[in-house]
Order: C-alpha cells, then sequence, then structure tokens
C-alpha cells in the first residue's frame, strides 16, 4: 500500500458552520465483519458477534487481571481469543470489563509522531550521549484539543449526520484537519461526539481562530434542455456527484491523493492495522494516522492528524540527519547550508539539547565573527 | 406611487411579523437564547421607533404571546411617543389581547412592567381593567397570587372594590393571609387550612398544592394518586409519564385527547416513544384527524392538489427548551393539509411513509423533496422548514430556479415556505430561495392565513395592499371582541 484511498465510500456534499466545513462519507454497504468493541459503547451489552472489533485509541483503556494499567498504544485490534487458532491468549471473558473510556488520543500521536526519528548509529563527537541513550527530546509545541478549535463543538452540535454515513473529513478554514472513517453507521454515531475529544496541531487551531467563515459550495444547475422533472432530478444528482468529484480531486488531495508510509502493526483475520505517514516531506501538506483495511482495499477505519508546519520542518530535518547517518557536516551539504546554520537550526526546531555546548557555542561564535 | 421608503416598510413589517410569530427568545437548534433574545430586542425597538402604528397592529396578526408581551411593555412603556389616536387604538389592541392571553402570561407582563418601573396612568388602567374582567378572581388569587399580589400593589388598586363576595376579603387575603381567623370565600379557607391541614392540600389546584405537599412531606405518588381529580388537561398529560415512574397511574382521557388543539396534540404525540405510537395508532391518528378536522371546520376538502415538503431533519429536534417545536409543526401542517385537500401528497425529507412514527433524524435535503413535492405538479407546494438546506447548501434554490424557469413558466404551481425557526443570527426567518415566499409560523391553526399572507413576503404586494390587509385584520379582531 502506498496510497490511501476512499475505496467503499462516497463523498457527499458537505455542511458548513462558521469556519469549520464537515464533509460527510456515506458507506453504501456497512461493514459487519469489523465493528466498534462493544466496551467502547455506553451500553455494556455484549452482543455474541463473530468476526472482528476494533477499539479506537482515544476510547480504551485495557487493564489487565492484576490491576496494572495498559493504556492502548494505537489502536487495538481484537476477536474473541478462542477464535483464534493456537492464540496463546487466554479466552475472552466479555462480560468481565476490563476496559474503560480513556482519551488520550495524545498517546497515540505520540506513537507515530517520532516514527521519523532514527536514533544515531554512529557516535560523532558533535552530539551528546544523551542522544544515542535517550532518544528524541521532548519539542512538542502545545496540543490543541478540539474543545479549544473556535466553533467546532457547535459544528459537530449542528452536524446533521447522513442515513448510512461512516466517516466525516474535517476542515477548518478549508484545511483538510482530520478523518474518522468507520465501518458501519453504528459506530460513526457512537464516535461523532468524540471528535471534539482529539488533538488537532497548531496550524489547524490557528486556522480555525482566524477564519471564522467559509464560504458553502452553492450548488449549480445547467438548465438548458431541462424539460422533464426526470431529467432535472438527474441534473441534481451530476452537481452533487460534480462536486464530489470536486472535493475528492482537490479539497482531500493532501490525504487521499498524496504518497504515504505504510507500516503495519497488526493483522487479524482478513483486517490489518497500518500507521501510516507522508513519504514527501516537502509537500506542504502532511498527516500521520491509523487505518485499518480489509485484504481487498476497502478502507474499514481511519483516524488521521494535520501535521502542523512546525512538525513537518521537525521531520524534514530528523529525515535528513538519518540520511546522513546523523554526520552534521555530510547533512549541512545536503541542506545546501553552513553547518552552523544547520546547528542553528536544530536549536529552533527545540533539539538544541542533543548537540554538545561547545559546538553549537563555536558555531555560534563563527557566525557572529 | 410605491416608493423606496414603502417597500423599505414593507419589508421590515413583514420581518417583524415573522420574527414576533417564531421566536419566543428561547434556545434554537442553531442559536443560543442569549442571540435569540438580543435579535428579538432589537426588532421590536426598531419597529416601535420606525412605524409605531404598524407595530402596534401586529397584536392583531398572530404574533405568540412572548411577542405580544413584548409589544404591549413597550407600548405602554413609551405612551409619550404616541399622538392621542395611535394611544387609543393601542389601548383597543392592549385590551383584546391581553384577553386572549394565557392568565399567567398576562401576570408575568406584569411582573415585567414593575420590574422596569414602568407605572403610568395608563399601565395602571390597562391592569385595573384586566383585572377587573376577570370571572375567577379568588382562583387567580389563589393560583398566580405571587403575581396578582405584585400586580395590585403595582397598580394601586383598591381591590375590596373589585365587588363579589371574594372581593372584600382580597385585600386580606393578599398582604396579610394569616392575620385573622377563617375566611368566608371557600378557597380561601382551604388554601388557609393547607398550611396546617393536609387533606386540604388536595382541594387546591395542582401548582399551588405542590409546594404545599412538600411542606406536609406528603409522597409524590400519594399526592399525584389524590390531586389527580384537580389537574387540568394539559397538566394531566404533561404528568402521565412521570407519573409512571413514581408508581401513581394518571388515567389517559381519551376525551382529553379529542379536545387537544391541533398544534398541542402534534407536541403530545412526538413526546411519546416510538413504540407507544405504534401501540396507539389508531387512537392518535384518530384525535390529530379529529383536531385538523375542527380547525379546517367547513373549508375541510376545498382546497386543489395540494403537496407538502416535510422537514425531519435532526435540526427539526429544536432545542431543550423548545424540543422538537419545528417537527410538531410539520406534522400538524401534515394532518391539517390532509383535511383541508382532497388530492394531498405528503413528502418527508427522510422519504418515510408513515408519519406517526416521524423521528427528527438526517440531513435537509430540501432538493429532493421539492423534486418529489413538484413531480406530480400540483396547485401549491407547502414546504415547513427551518431554511437550513444542506445537502447540497443552495438545491433546493437551484430546484426552484430552474422549475420556473424551464418547467413552469406559467407559475400554475405556487410554492410557499413556512418557517417555524427564528435565526437570530439573520435576524429573520431563514428562507432557502430569496424567490418564494417565506413566513414564521407558530402553531399549525394559522396554515391557511399564512399561506395567504405569504404572498406579500414574496415581495409582489406594495405598501398600500399589506396595510390595508393589517388594517382589515385590525379591524376583524376588534370587532370579534367588541361583539
Amino acid at each position: 500500500m502506498t496510497r490511501l484511498t476512499f475505496t467503499g465510500l462516497k463523498t457527499r456534499p458537505g455542511q458548513v458552520w462558521g469556519g469549520i466545513r464537515l464533509v460527510p462519507l456515506v458507506r453504501p454497504e456497512p461493514i459487519e465483519s469489523l465493528r466498534l468493541h462493544p466496551a467502547a459503547r455506553d451500553s455494556i451489552v455484549y452482543e455474541k458477534m463473530r468476526g472482528c472489533w476494533y477499539a479506537p485509541h482515544g476510547l480504551i483503556a485495557e487493564w489487565t487481571g492484576d490491576g496494572t494499567a495498559v493504556p492502548a498504544y494505537g489502536s487495538a485490534l481484537q476477536m474473541a481469543a478462542n477464535t483464534v487458532r493456537r492464540s496463546r491468549k487466554p479466552p475472552t471473558k466479555l462480560g468481565r470489563r476490563t476496559r474503560v473510556r480513556f482519551v488520550p488520543h495524545r498517546v497515540a500521536l505520540e506513537s507515530y509522531l517520532p516514527l521519523t526519528f532514527m536514533s544515531p548509529e554512529i557516535a560523532w563527537p558533535a552530539w551528546r550521549p544523551e542522544a544515542f541513550r535517550r532518544g528524541l527530546p521532548n519539542a512538542e509545541t502545545p496540543r490543541r484539543t478540539g474543545e479549544d478549535m473556535t466553533g467546532l463543538r457547535e459544528a459537530l452540535r449542528v452536524f446533521e449526520i447522513y442515513p448510512g454515513q461512516c466517516g466525516v473529513l474535517v476542515y477548518t478554514a478549508d484545511a483538510l484537519a482530520g478523518v474518522l472513517v468507520t465501518p458501519h453507521p453504528d459506530d460513526y454515531r457512537a464516535l461523532h461526539a468524540t471528535l471534539i475529544e482529539d488533538h488537532y496541531s497548531e496550524l489547524i487551531y490557528r486556522y480555525a481562530l482566524t477564519h471564522r467563515a467559509v464560504g458553502e459550495f452553492e450548488a449549480r444547475i445547467d438548465e438548458s434542455s431541462v424539460t422533464t422533472v426526470e431529467e432535472l432530478r438527474a441534473r441534481v444528482a451530476t452537481a452533487e456527484a460534480e462536486w464530489a468529484a470536486f472535493h475528492d480531486a482537490t479539497m482531500a488531495a493532501g490525504l487521499i491523493g498524496a504518497a504515504s508510509r505504510f507500516h503495519e502493526q497488526y493483522r487479524m483475520g482478513e483486517y490489518a492495522l497500518h500507521g501510516f505517514r507522508p513519504t514527501d516531506l516537502m509537500r506542504p501538506e502532511g498527516h500521520v494516522g491509523e487505518a485499518i483495511t480489509h485484504e481487498d482495499g476497502t478502507l474499514a477505519y481511519l483516524r488521521s492528524y494535520r501535521l502542523s508546519e512546525t512538525q513537518l520542518r521537525r521531520a524534514r530535518l530528523l529525515d535528513a540527519l538519518a540520511e546522513h547517518q546523523w554526520h552534521l557536516e555530510a547533512t549541512a551539504a545536503s541542506l545546501r547550508l553552513e553547518p552552523g546554520a544547520l546547528a542553528a537550526r536544530i536549536h529552533q526546531a527545540g533539539f538544541g539539547e542533543l548537540l554538545q555546548q561547545h559546538i553549537v557555542d563555536h558555531y555560534r561564535a563563527v557566525q557572529a565573527y | 406611487m410605491d416608493t423606496a421608503a414603502d417597500r423599505v416598510a414593507a419589508e421590515d413589517t413583514l420581518l417583524f411579523v415573522n420574527a414576533a410569530i417564531t421566536s419566543t427568545g428561547q434556545r434554537e437548534f442553531h442559536s443560543g437564547d442569549g442571540l435569540q433574545q438580543w435579535s428579538i430586542e432589537f426588532l421590536h425597538e426598531y419597529m416601535r421607533v420606525n412605524y409605531r402604528d404598524l407595530y402596534a397592529a401586529t397584536l392583531a396578526l398572530g404574533v405568540n404571546d412572548f411577542n405580544a408581551a413584548a409589544i404591549i411593555a413597550a407600548l405602554l412603556h413609551s405612551g409619550r411617543e404616541a399622538t392621542a389616536a395611535q394611544r387609543e387604538r393601542e389601548g383597543r389592541l392592549i385590551r383584546v389581547t391581553l384577553r386572549r392571553m394565557a392568565p399567567q402570561r398576562v401576570y408575568r407582563l406584569f411582573t415585567a412592567l414593575q420590574r422596569e418601573g414602568v407605572n403610568n396612568r395608563r399601565t395602571r388602567a390597562v391592569m385595573r381593567e384586566w383585572l377587573r374582567g376577570r370571572e375567577h378572581l379568588a382562583f387567580e388569587a389563589v393560583k398566580y397570587r405571587a403575581g396578582f399580589k405584585r400586580a395590585v400593589r403595582h397598580a394601586h388598586l383598591a381591590v375590596d372594590g373589585f365587588g363579589g363576595s371574594e372581593g372584600a376579603e382580597l385585600e386580606r387575603f393578599l398582604f396579610a393571609p394569616m392575620s385573622v381567623g377563617r375566611y368566608a370565600t371557600p378557597l380561601f379557607e382551604t388554601w388557609r387550612r393547607a398550611h396546617f391541614d393536609r387533606s386540604a392540600v388536595f382541594e387546591l389546584p395542582y401548582t399551588v398544592a405542590e409546594g404545599l405537599a412538600a411542606k406536609h412531606r406528603i409522597t409524590r405518588a400519594e399526592f399525584l394518586k389524590r390531586i389527580e381529580p384537580r389537574l387540568t388537561r394539559g397538566e394531566r398529560l404533561r404528568l402521565q409519564r412521570s407519573a409512571l415512574r413514581t408508581g401513581a397511574g394518571i388515567a389517559a382521557d381519551e376525551a382529553d385527547l379529542g379536545r387537544m388543539p391541533l398544534t398541542r396534540l402534534a407536541a403530545y404525540v412526538l413526546a411519546l416513544p416510538v413504540p407507544e405510537r405504534e401501540e396507539r395508532r389508531s387512537e392518535l391518528t384518530g384525535a390529530l384527524r379529529g383536531a385538523a378536522a375542527r380547525v379546517a371546520g367547513d373549508r375541510a376538502g376545498t382546497w386543489g392538489p395540494v403537496a407538502s415538503v416535510l422537514d425531519d431533519s435532526y435540526s427539526s429536534s429544536g432545542s431543550d427548551e423548545k424540543r422538537r417545536r419545528p417537527l410538531v409543526v410539520a406534522l400538524a401542517v401534515h394532518f391539517l393539509l390532509e383535511s383541508l385537500s382532497g388530492d394531498y401528497r405528503p413528502h418527508w425529507l427522510s422519504e418515510r411513509e408513515d408519519a406517526l412514527t416521524v423521528v427528527p433524524r438526517g440531513v435537509t435535503a430540501l432538493g429532493q423533496g421539492l423534486l418529489d413535492g413538484l413531480e406530480a405538479r400540483p396547485e401549491l407546494v407547502v414546504v415547513v422548514s427551518d431554511g437550513w438546506d444542506n445537502a447540497p447548501a443552495g438545491m433546493a434554490a437551484e430546484v426552484l430556479r430552474v422549475w420556473r424557469e424551464r418547467l413552469d413558466p406559467d407559475g400554475a404551481t405556487t410554492v410557499v415556505h413556512l418557517n417555524p425557526v427564528f435565526d437570530a443570527a439573520g435576524l429573520q426567518v431563514r428562507s432557502f430561495d430569496a424567490a418564494t415566499p417565506t413566513a414564521g409560523i407558530r402553531d399549525a391553526e394559522d396554515l391557511p392565513e399564512l399561506v395567504a399572507f405569504a404572498r406579500f413576503a414574496a415581495g409582489r404586494a406594495g405598501l398600500d395592499e399589506l396595510r390595508s390587509h393589517i388594517d382589515a385584520r385590525v379591524e376583524r379582531r376588534l370587532a370579534e371582541e367588541d361583539a
């Protein structure tokens, strides 16, 4: 897999509220064999259902019998264990509740944001020993949840869910902020409100703050040669299809069209859970997230996060460093920079503490001179 | 003849009437109560200052009680700005409006006047005259004691001059109720006894008894069981469900349903869970048809082919203050049109066939709905919707534009949009298409007048025509009352 496609999903006209546009995705045939884990919903009615369940990271914490907490790291795919042959897990006791609602989209983000980080293999003298031992320092920008996003709460409240809707694309100021796709309309209904608990990047937060209104895409019908109601009906359908095509090809192009690196995290039955991140970091728009796909390519579940400019810049920097085995001069040369400028850039990206202090001071002195 | 100023005046008046029919200053699906109140207050002030006589005349145009009270308060507040002739007409309009208004709302209006310190001679006269005209003075003094007392005190009323046996005791009852032993008026005496005698509580009106029951620590179940004979029709229906929870059954009276007004009945039906609606299908449908037939009267079956496009999208669930109000109006309109027209086709946006089990869900695809409605080429298409056409936005306007240009150039079909929701941010009822007349609607009972009125909203009629229409309705209202 190299690209995300919305196979099995149809784009419907979006609904605008202030600066937020929510574009629904409708599934003509809902997927029954993969469902939201019943424990993630409010009801504790455990249906006797065979097949796969998924438990979105944003909602589930799982703990073991002896009371130690195990926060879900990314989404977890689960099947009743005794349905998997030669499973070493003990048979799942569904009645005994070991999962509760939990909020850390953050935990999941941390699982895929530093994926670009490959710690230095060669101990160049420029780097402090902590760089090899401890890994990436925490240089996160302030985290913004949906609550901080201007107008998102209202937009989600007044949004009218389509019949058969299985997903939504969230836009602020017409920039794609995130996507949620579920296998079944009931799952979507259960998860719709949780979009407010998701995290959004600083960029999206600022867009929401500064752009308080986006335009509606007003439908236009070509009225020439319409002579019957049936023809008019066909024109209406055409107009809607045109809008959907425009949306998929233009508005969501940063996610759907763009090449992404997928890594398979989990496989269960006919479904596989992938994490993905952008291949081309030079593009202005990058999305990371998780997707569950069926063997036949149908997209069953997707949750994505739009990287901010800062995060992209950081990823670019780490990518370049990893490519040159963390050799400062070689990396600087590949970026067509002076080593001093690269050091300054590393410092600015929040990774300054990885460099030896005397190296930093040296380059500062050289530059000042 | 028709100057720009006239057109603006006509537009403003229509805008205000539509707003005053729909808005109640409460939360709606799309806007909060703060915005609603700010918006409607602005419109009131704008109208009062610019078109005072039209502003007063809107009292006769079916504005809701909330706005009628606001208009009366504003008129009484600013009597100085009016000429003598205006004051005379306003006085008559205020009198007939108060007479039609539910008493609790009138007392609330009086309280508002007191709070704002409006205490001119005209205000006092209005209050005195209204209170003098009350039939069951003792009953109201007990049931609305606080409001009644405030009104009497504010208007400096000499209540002992109110006549009747209770008149003599009224002053004591209001201002020194427990000072001297027994009352001769039975209700006053019951009220006095209920303060220490448990059994007397159940002879009082429900709302009064509720407070005293708490004082006597009467359990809810026992209270409901014993107060049941004293319940009014509205209270009985409202309490049925909560009474079941506490274990006391309040019998549903089928005759009650049969006497309820159409829109109230529709609200009651939609408050029931869907399985119960299915169970009581014939009873509920019968009651709704009966109520619709009473509204239609001798107009039943006289209308030509009619189609309706009824909005049951998620936004028709209203707000927690106006629960399902837009859907309630749509359901009531459905039954009324069924009764008015011999050839009626309903089209719910969710494409359901069965009106009784309607639930607010899904998107507002007005374009599709209109296509379905127009297909059979009826004479009249009535759209009941909050006007938030969103699947996709603007499709309804496009469909209507192409319909008018290509399919129905002679205008054989009239499309009317009735909107039960005041859009506070837009300062008017929201319209999905500029060329379609939009009118605010509060109760489905007003539908025939509104359909006639809606042609003004299309901008086809000028101010003169509008003025004469309004004058005619004012005269009719005044004549009705004086008779």
